[in-house]
């Protein structure tokens, strides 16, 4: 347990030395990129291993950082911080998976890549606002790298708006953050301190701060109609970096929403839940629909993402146990689904076809050149359309039930969404994997015969599909670990609506 | 007063190293050297010449703050060995970065003028007189005008140098008639006595004409909007090194100078205690400057094609983050605004130090000229990517800080819903606007392809050093600021 914080410091040397390995070869940096996933990785299992369930954080390492300030090292953890800690993991190892084909700048990418996962690691361990901030931040900067560098359609400007989207909404957390540890009369930044601070706070202060700290974190979370960079970013981006993007990257984003803006400041939360929960309803329903006509298959799954991660925002925004901790649950589930959509969609099909509009896809037997691809892209589209027996099901059917228990409303409303998204998912597994069933449509000569699948790519769906699975039949693992997370006094006060 | 010079020599002896390191150089190059190549010439001077400053560095280290000297002329307070420890470090930065690159000519006198503009330096960071603050101002930038006009073989440098040269004497003439105002005012030279005097006398309009007469003079030292039209010709015309000496030893000497006379001179009539009602007073130019510095620097900067004058508005907007720390100063002392200034300096120092190389293998005046660093030369593109990055202020780096410490005890002068406060969210929300521009910058040098005929870039081994030297300590001082802001 009191080895997780060696995640960020394995990631951060990790990314040093793919960088001096890429000098020698690109196989090496892969290795090494590899091995250090795969270790900090371990690190996060054996802490889940005897990681004790409880209310509030865990302290794993509380060092004075920048004493003039007030501002500590502080690390800790709780069931919350732990689920996304071991998707983080995952996702890591997936991702340097299915980049094993990279060979240009390979040493480059993997520190770029490495530097990014110690930068997420290091989010969801902060116990301490600037500590979190200074992680996230690390995050943001390399995606623009990997994408400019290593990405394909559009992929300057695609990476250009993805992180001026970024870095704009960190700007209005950074203004919210120091405006209320100012107001608090500068002693710390400490979360923990900071709502105690804010609990002194005049009502229209907390507004005014929720408003900022909410809104800059919801940007990376894709609220509606702050979306716009997801789709392209994701599009862009390189697959391993969609697969980060959608996997932890947009993750980040909701979970300072949860950790930082909501329980400091819950007047604010008060007073934004009904337009939180409005946007995200929309953004639910509007991204579903726009996923529905999309003729590029991959621009189909960034619109997705930016649909299901609506769902976890209106679990935020129902601000009830239920409702958040099914928002948690769908985080971790909607990791490791997005991740796997977008292995089959950049990886397993663009590599091999160049292609990615649905219609040249459609005249293709894509069922039959690559069966484990159409296999493993049908079963991550049962779970993302929330198929019982994924893990997709249990996140989404909590989050309604909590809603419902807010406002029954927006749970009818909300779950139009999900037959939306069903639609789009049997329409883009029917049109790309089996647009033409007929043998005679195209005849086996006209056809190259493709690559086929990599060991590494099979691993890493196989992770992404077991890991799905696993918390499918099984979301009492993430539940025993989420539920006691927000029983904390600084939870339920929130979920009082401030009142302790 | 009773002139101690013993005391004064004890206290001067950094300046009295560089001086003397001056008059080796030039006495060395002329009688030792005279056979040598100019490269051999240019080396054996930057060579004394870091020797002296390491010199004087030391002497400032060892003495440390010890208060006033020679009848309350210098103050040899923490900013004071701070700022002191500053310039010397940045104008140690940028002579071993000219070894490689600057104009082989004449390179002795080329040391010397770098090393009398940091005596200048170094004294402005300590004078508590307005005379001696006089004095050390103009011998650095009399340093300055001549460095920036040095290259004779092209006319941008000359243009720099005459336009430097003509806003500079007009501020320094503004700044002479402020002085003679305050001098009528007051009855003293001496801070410690103007303050007592203002306390008695308050605001009156010759005051304040006064005032005005000294910010006009700080703006053009700080190259804040509107007085800052000169930054960009001179940072595009002067020769690398002198470019990188006035966007960083320069500005830091600056503002410390500044703040100084600022805060402990007319701190009294700053106008913006937490008592006073009436905003009157010179914070309120201060604000002013700053916000006009922020929107022109940034705004600025998104439109250039030129790698020097993008620096150039991205010094503009620096200095509007500046002058908040100016503004802060009086609250929460001059702690962020030191660090903010002092890696700022780093940062650019670096980036003109890989212009500079790059300028020396082929040309570097548009952008798109940094195209492939990464293939022509990774050291340079990694470098650069942290020079940049510490500008734009994405942390670990000591650029983020620097802006956070600063705007954290802006926000403590009245919250976010105060005039202080927009000005705040002012330079946050441009701080995603200037990333754009740095992050163009980058693109070129870590995305977009070398072009056909770029060769492979061969740095040269001191540049190498000073450049990572100066990228390894941004991120130590971005990943721990208390080795800065413990000084205080």
């Amino acid at each position: 347990m009191n080895a997780l914080p060696c995640t960020i410091y394995i990631s951060f040397t990790g990314a040093l030395l793919a960088l001096v390995a890429g000098i020698r070869s690109a196989a090496t940096a892969r290795v090494v990129a590899l091995l250090t996933a795969l270790t900090s990785f371990g690190v996060t299992l054996m802490a889940a291993m005897d990681f004790v369930p409880g209310p509030g954080l865990q302290t794993l390492i509380n060092h004075p950082w920048i004493p003039q300030l007030g501002i500590r090292y502080h690390l800790a953890a709780d069931g919350i911080s732990m689920t996304l800690i071991v998707l983080t993991g995952i996702a890591a190892v997936a991702g340097i998976l299915f980049s094993w084909n990279i060979e240009e700048r390979a040493g480059e990418f993997f520190a770029f890549f490495l530097t990014l996962i110690g930068g997420v690691y290091g989010v969801f361990l902060s116990a301490d606002a600037f500590t979190l901030f200074v992680f996230y931040e690390i995050a943001i900067v390399p995606k623009y790298f990997l994408i400019a560098n290593w990405g394909s359609t559009n992929r300057e400007y695609g990476a250009m708006k993805l992180v001026l989207y970024s870095f704009a909404g960190s700007a209005l957390v950074l203004a919210g953050l120091l405006w209320a540890y100012a107001a608090g009369g500068a002693h710390s930044f400490g979360i923990g301190d900071l709502a105690a601070a804010a609990r002194h706070f005049s009502p229209a202060l907390q507004t005014g701060m929720f408003a900022l700290v909410f809104l800059g974190f919801a940007v990376l979370a894709g609220l509606f109609p702050f979306h716009t960079w997801a789709p392209t970013g994701h599009v862009a981006a390189p697959t391993a970096a969609s697969m980060l993007l959608a996997g932890v990257v947009m993750k980040l984003g909701a979970y300072g929403c949860l950790r930082v803006a909501m329980p400091l400041f819950p007047l604010g939360l008060a007073f934004w839940q009904p337009a939180i929960a409005g946007l995200a309803i929309v953004g639910i329903l509007y991204a579903g629909l726009v996923a529905l006509v999309q003729d590029d298959f991959k621009f189909v799954i960034g619109y997705s993402s930016v649909s299901h991660m609506g769902f976890v925002l209106l679990g935020l925004a129902a601000a009830n146990a239920q409702a958040v901790s099914g928002a948690v649950l769908q985080m971790f589930s909607h990791g490791v689904i997005a991740g796997l959509l977008f292995a089959v969609v950049g990886r397993m099909v663009y590599e091999r076809t160049h292609t990615r509009q649905l219609e040249d896809l459609r005249k293709m037997p894509l069922h039959r050149l690559m069966p484990f691809a159409a296999a493993t892209f049908v079963l991550a589209g049962l779970a993302s359309m929330g198929m019982p027996g994924f893990s997709g099901f249990p996140a989404e059917l909590t989050i309604l039930i909590g809603t419902w228990k807010t406002a029954p409303m927006w749970a009818l409303a909300a779950a139009v969404g999900v037959p939306v998204a069903a639609a789009f998912t049997l329409r883009v597994i029917q049109v790309s994997f089996f647009g033409s069933t007929e043998a005679k449509a195209v005849p086996a000569t006209a056809v190259h015969p493709l690559p086929p699948i990599t060991l590494a790519e099979k691993t890493g769906a196989l992770l992404l599909l077991g890991a799905t699975l696993l918390v499918g039949l099984k979301p009492d693992l993430l539940f025993d670990w989420i539920n006691p997370a927000l029983q904390s006094p600084l939870f339920q006060a929130m979920f009082k609506g401030g009142t302790p | 007063m009773s002139p101690d010079y013993l005391e004064l020599l004890h206290a001067l002896m950094p300046e009295a190293a560089l001086v003397i390191g001056a008059l080796v150089v030039l006495g060395f190059d002329l009688v030792v050297a005279k056979r040598d190549t100019l490269e051999e010439r240019m080396n054996s001077s930057v060579t004394i010449g870091a020797l002296s400053i390491v010199a004087a560095l030391w002497h400032t280290v060892r003495a440390g703050a010890f208060g006033p000297a020679f009848g309350g002329v210098l103050n040899f307070d923490h900013l004071a060995v701070a700022a002191r420890g500053g310039v010397l470090v940045l104008a140690l930065l940028t002579l071993l970065l000219s070894a490689g690159t600057a104009h082989a000519r004449h390179g002795a006198e080329y040391v010397a003028v770098i090393l009398f503009a940091t005596v200048g330096f170094t004294l402005m960071a300590a004078a508590q007189q307005l005379l001696l603050a006089f004095l050390a101002l103009e011998l650095a930038s009399l340093s300055l005008y001549v460095l920036a006009g040095f290259d004779k073989s092209r006319p941008a440098s000359a243009e720099a140098g005459l336009k430097y040269f003509l806003f500079g004497g007009m501020a320094a003439a503004f700044l002479l008639f402020g002085f003679s105002l305050i001098y009528g005012l007051t009855g003293s030279i001496e801070l410690p006595q103007i303050a007592a005097q203002l306390a008695h006398q308050g605001m009156s309009p010759l005051l304040v004409v006064a005032l005005v007469m000294v910010l006009v003079a700080f703006g053009f030292k700080a190259s804040a909007a509107p007085f800052h039209l000169w930054a960009p010709d001179v940072y595009e015309g002067a020769p690398v090194s002198s470019a990188a000496l006035i966007a960083s030893a320069s500005k830091l000497a600056g503002f410390t100078l500044f703040t100084r006379l600022l805060w402990p001179g007319f701190g009294i009539v700053a106008g913006i205690a937490p008592t006073a009602h009436v905003w009157a007073g010179w914070v309120p130019v201060v604000l002013l400057l700053s916000g006009s510095s922020l929107f022109i620097g940034n705004l600025g900067a998104l439109a250039q094609t030129n790698v020097r004058r993008l620096l150039a508005y991205s010094a503009i907007a620096h200095a509007g983050a500046l002058l908040l720390g100016v503004v802060v100063a009086g609250r929460a002392g001059p702690g962020p605004l030191f660090y903010y200034a002092a890696t700022y300096g780093l940062a650019t120092v670096g980036a003109f130090g890989v212009i500079g190389v790059v300028a020396k293998a082929g040309a570097c005046q548009k952008i798109t000229d940094l195209a492939g660093l990464h293939r022509r030369s990774p050291l340079l593109a990694g470098c650069l990517m942290i020079f940049i990055l510490s500008l734009a202020g994405v942390p670990p780096l000591a650029g983020f800080f620097g802006k956070f410490a600063v705007f954290a005890a802006a926000l403590q002068l009245g919250g976010l819903a105060s005039p202080v406060g927009w000005l705040v969210f002012l330079a946050i929300a441009f701080s995603a606007v200037a990333l754009y521009y740095y992050l163009v910058i980058l693109k070129q040098a870590l995305v977009t392809a070398p072009a056909a005929d770029a060769s492979r870039i061969a740095v040269p081994a001191p540049a190498a050093i000073t450049l990572a030297a100066a990228a390894l300590m941004l991120l130590l001082f971005g990943i721990f600021p208390s080795l800065l802001l413990g000084m205080f």
